[in-house]
């Protein structure tokens, strides 16, 4: 397969995972008063999970570029 | 203490560096070593996202519902990871077709529509006053707080204040001011601003910086770090539960739908359309792009939580309004230069907003709303003046300076019922409304701009119906009860609890309700309405733009005269402007200059273009459309743009058509085929037939014939009765020699037959005479009954009687002697005589009343009884009645006799009469 759509492909799979991480139900498993180093888990887990979709469409476009 | 003018001072000082940078980049333009056409100041310039809203309304609404906040920097982190299909789209046919605001690109998809760009620019508008009014809003604020220093005092919203005494109405004339130098110092052919790009691109970068350095001093300095402030937070009742902050599926549908809203709003508010798609150098730069803004809008949000829950901790006792905390935690803490710092953070983040937007409204309003009126209803007064460069100018700074003060009124009227949040979500849900046939019109050809027209339309009013009306009415300019209670009364259409849905937050509501109906009347409209010629043609350019190969021009005919469109162009340009450009094309078609162009379909595509640089599209359609002959778009072109694929097509139904040809021949070949094999096996059983009954008789007459001749002393009476079946036998195969060829000759068409007039009663009699020794030999008793009212006919005596006589022999043959009963009758029945020839021996059974007209075909065991006949003789007169349009059939009982019957026209046959052949 040519290389633009294999491209277009990887990003489409990291919209619809960032659009699943960042929705219900898996939001709920988060909203609980546990804390990792003191820190809220659904504060941590948001931004954890931002920071890897970021990596991720870097890795994504600047690999193709 | 922190005196105004420092204030002040510091504020001009930022806002004059901002220009010398501005005044830089475009000098660096000029020379062609352009600052701004490198991925990360692209990547900045996106950042403009993020205004006073962002800068000091997200930790006023961290306060009040936790993360609750996070969708609208979500929200764009996930569309961004989508910009490479669908962003990239948009810039490039923005590029292609010269495309110059989001209004521009609504109306040139649905066919150049100037009503539809009007629509846009009104909507546009209107939905963003409120955003702009909260920019004024938060920078008046923050500076009256912090010229209270060391003092923490909220600005008293019930004190009204004279204008002219009123910081915000000077922030805004600065505002507008700064605006008109930055972005209509002159009229761009493709209304880019890389001066603005740059400097928004500094302000993205001083208010992080501010950002961060507020949450660093307030988690690290005021707090052990976030542990600590966490821990403090947790055993605080009042904040606890915003750490977690999700509370039953309607707060889930909230986040989600708020997610949604700022997906669209991050692609379709005028500035990001300004900053993303026209201001964009190269579409490569979105590959940095993808990555890098996501990350500024993480870096921006990270401290969010912690300013809040630090600002929370505190300021225990209430009194300080969450959207200051950014600025009131610095005083608190006496930090004049972090307090100074962060007012000059959120200054940035506001007047980037309010520049970039009020230019983005401007060309909007000035090429989409104000130009195409003044082009229609004073177009004699337009033309006459030579140069309309300044004119447009002039309406953009009027356009900038009006929107900028309709926000200061906004603001003045309404603003202070909500917080800064609420205030922006309803202009991104404006904004929002642009979603459907932006994307719908990039993605589907089929979109229609009467689809276009009733969706934006609709989701338009259910916006104001649901957002802007309920503000008013918090605002006291309409009713409570209206919202209490519905419009008249009627509790079904209570604009925050539209047809009863209820339970959701305001906004999640107007989005359902607004996009319901934009969306549903969008594709619904779209499917019942055609598109004109010329619609089809841009609808094809904006869908296909990746895959077109065809030139625009050739979708356009027209022709014009070259010196005409240059003055035309000129009028708009400048004439020196348009003297370089028309030079430029000369060169390019390898022509010494521009008195040598022609005016044709090329040239005025290429004019129109640099028009609609200026002036927008739909109003460049109408300037050029008032100098060229144009001939419309007709059926013809349109179908050439589909050229390929009815090719396609039609060869496919030639195929289609072909398969079904040589399936119907295969079929006849086949049926063909099969006749020819059953002839020939019909034929093959006809000659063993034939031989099998030649050589019985034949087998006697040789046996007989040697017996005489090897035994001469054989005695006389033996050698008679041998002679006399020799000599019957030999008859018997004459007979059945002349019968084989008599049917032959009958069945191939070449029988004789002679027709002559004749009563069928003196034929039955003289069959009946011709058999009567049958009869009396096996004392038969014959009876008949002729009736006298049968008229005359037309046939052949000798084969009527052939019939007539083998039927008799027949009815004798198979009847018992002496008991046996024959009748002959002859009857008319309408249009026919009908023959009957019954008798009561022994019958034939169903299953062989087919059969006995075959050929050969003898009733009863061949093998034990001695045949009786021929077995030709049905065959034969079968074959005579069929001659002659008759019937011939049997019925009849095993036991019970036979009957056997035919019948012939009384009109006779036409062709029997003169036909002997």
């Amino acid at each position: 397969m040519r290389k633009p759509e294999i491209e277009q492909q990887w990003l489409v799979a990291a919209f619809i995972l960032g659009a699943v991480l960042f929705n219900y139900p898996i939001l709920s498993l988060f909203n609980t008063s546990a804390s990792v180093l003191g820190i809220p888990l659904l504060y941590v887990f948001i931004f954890a999970a931002w920071a890897c979709i970021i990596g991720l469409v870097g890795w994504i476009a600047e690999r193709h570029g | 203490m922190l005196q105004g003018w420092v204030i002040v001072a510091a504020s001009f000082a930022y806002l004059c560096l901002l220009f010398a940078i501005a005044f830089y980049a475009d000098r660096r333009a000029d020379q062609g070593r352009s600052v701004i056409a490198n991925p990360y100041i692209y990547s900045l310039s996106l950042a403009v996202y993020a205004t006073a809203w962002t800068f000091y309304g997200s930790v006023g609404r961290a306060a009040n519902d936790g993360i609750g906040f996070l969708p609208i920097y979500l929200g764009p982190t996930l569309m961004a990871v989508l910009w490479w299909l669908c962003l990239r789209k948009i810039i490039r046919i923005s590029k292609v077709n010269r495309i110059t605001s989001l209004a521009d690109f609504v109306a040139a998809r649905y066919g150049k529509s100037a009503l539809l760009a009007g629509l846009v620019t009104v909507i546009a508008v209107l939905g963003i006053l409120p955003y702009i009014s909260l920019q004024l809003k938060a920078i008046s604020n923050s500076f009256t707080i912090l010229a209270q220093y060391p003092d923490i005092e909220m600005p008293d919203k019930s004190r009204s204040v004279a204008i002219l005494q009123d910081t915000a109405f000077y922030v805004a004339g600065i505002l507008a001011g700064f605006t008109i130098a930055f972005g209509t110092r002159e009229l761009d052919v493709s209304e880019r601003h890389e001066g603005m790009v740059a400097a928004i691109a500094f302000e993205s970068l001083v208010k992080l910086l501010a950002f961060l350095a507020v949450g660093v001093f307030v988690t690290f300095a005021m707090f052990d770090g976030l542990g600590d402030l966490f821990a403090q937070a947790r055993s605080d009742s009042g904040i606890a539960p915003l750490i977690t902050p999700f509370e039953g599926v309607a707060s889930y549908a909230n986040w989600a739908w708020l997610t949604v809203l700022s997906m669209l709003a991050i692609m379709f508010l005028p500035r990001q359309f300004q900053v993303s798609v026209i201001e964009n150098v190269d579409e490569k730069h979105l590959r940095t792009a993808v990555w890098l803004f996501p990350l500024y809008m993480l870096a921006i949000n990270v401290f969010v939580i912690p300013i809040a829950f630090g600002g929370l901790l505190r300021f225990p006792q209430g009194g300080v309004d969450a959207d200051t905390f950014v600025l009131t935690l610095p005083m608190a803490e006496q930090q004049t230069g972090l307090a100074l710092l962060a007012f000059i953070g959120g200054l940035s983040a506001a007047t980037g907003m309010v520049i970039v937007e009020t230019i983005a409204l401007s060309t909007m309003v000035c090429n989409d709303l104000v130009m195409p009126v003044l082009l229609r209803s004073r177009r004699l007064r337009l033309s006459e003046r030579t140069d309309l460069s300044n004119l447009l100018l002039d309406i953009r700074r009027w356009a900038i300076v009006i929107i900028v003060m309709l926000g200061y009124f906004y603001f003045r009227l309404a603003g202070e019922a909500y917080a800064l949040v609420s205030i922006g979500l309803i202009s991104f849900a404006a904004v929002a409304q642009f979603g459907p046939v932006v994307l719908g019109g990039i993605y589907w050809k089929g979109a229609t701009r009467a689809g276009a027209l009733a969706g934006l339309s609709a989701g338009f009013l259910v916006w104001a119906y649901t957002l802007l009306l309920p503000a008013f009415a918090r605002s006291d300019w309409l009713p409570a009860e209206f919202l209490s209670h519905g419009p008249f009364g009627l509790e079904l259409l209570k604009p925050l609890e539209l047809f009863g849905l209820s339970g959701l937050d305001q906004i999640t509501h107007a989005m359902i309700w607004s996009m319901l109906f934009n969306i549903g009347l969008y594709i619904g409209v779209s499917l019942l309405t055609r598109q004109s010629p010329g619609e089809h043609s841009q609808a094809t350019l904006f869908v296909d733009v990746f895959s077109r190969t065809r030139d625009p021009s050739t979708l356009w005919r027209g022709t014009a005269s070259a010196p005409e469109l240059q003055r035309l162009v000129g009028r708009f340009l400048g004439p020196e402007r348009a003297g370089e450009a028309f030079a430029a094309f000369a060169r390019e078609r390898g022509l010494t200059s521009a008195a040598e162009l022609e005016g044709d379909a090329e040239l005025v595509q290429s004019a129109e273009r640099l028009l609609a640089g200026a002036v927008g599209a739909s109003s460049a359609r109408v300037l050029i459309a008032s100098v060229v002959e144009e001939e419309p778009l007709g059926i013809e072109e349109v179908m050439n743009i589909l050229d390929e694929t009815s090719q396609v097509i039609a060869y496919s139904h030639q195929l289609e058509e072909k398969s079904r040809e040589l399936e119907a021949a295969t079929n006849e070949l086949r049926a063909a085929n099969e006749r020819l094999t059953e002839l020939d096996r019909l034929k093959d059983d006809f000659i063993s037939t034939v031989s099998h009954e030649l050589r019985t008789p034949l087998t006697s007459i040789r046996a007989l014939s040697e017996i005489l001749h090897d035994n001469p002393d054989i005695d006389r009476e033996e050698r008679v009765r041998f002679l006399a079946i020799v000599i019957k036998e030999s008859e018997r195969l004459t007979r059945l020699i002349n019968q084989v060829l008599d049917l032959a000759k009958i069945e191939s068409g070449k029988g004789e037959w002679h027709t002559t007039e004749l009563d069928l009663r003196e034929v039955i009699d003289d069959a009946l005479a011709a058999t009567s020794r049958l009869f009396e030999e096996k004392r038969i008793t014959v009876t008949t009954d002729l009736a006298a009212d049968v008229p005359r006919l037309v046939v052949d005596r000798d084969r009527l009687m052939q019939v007539m006589v083998n039927l008799l022999s027949n009815a004798v043959k198979f009847s018992e002697p002496d008991k046996g009963r024959v009748q002959v009758s002859l009857q008319r029945r309408g249009s026919w005589a009908q023959v009957d020839v019954a008798d009561n021996g022994i019958g034939i059974s169903p299953e062989h009343q087919h059969a006995i007209f075959d050929k050969f075909r003898q009733v009863g065991d061949t093998l034990t009884d001695k045949p009786q006949g021929t077995g030709l003789g049905l065959a034969i007169c079968r074959q005579i009645i069929d001659h002659f349009d008759g019937k011939l059939w049997v019925r009849s009982r095993p036991g019970a006799g036979s009957t056997f019957s035919f019948t012939l026209p009384l009109e006779g046959r036409a062709s029997a009469l003169d036909a002997p052949a």
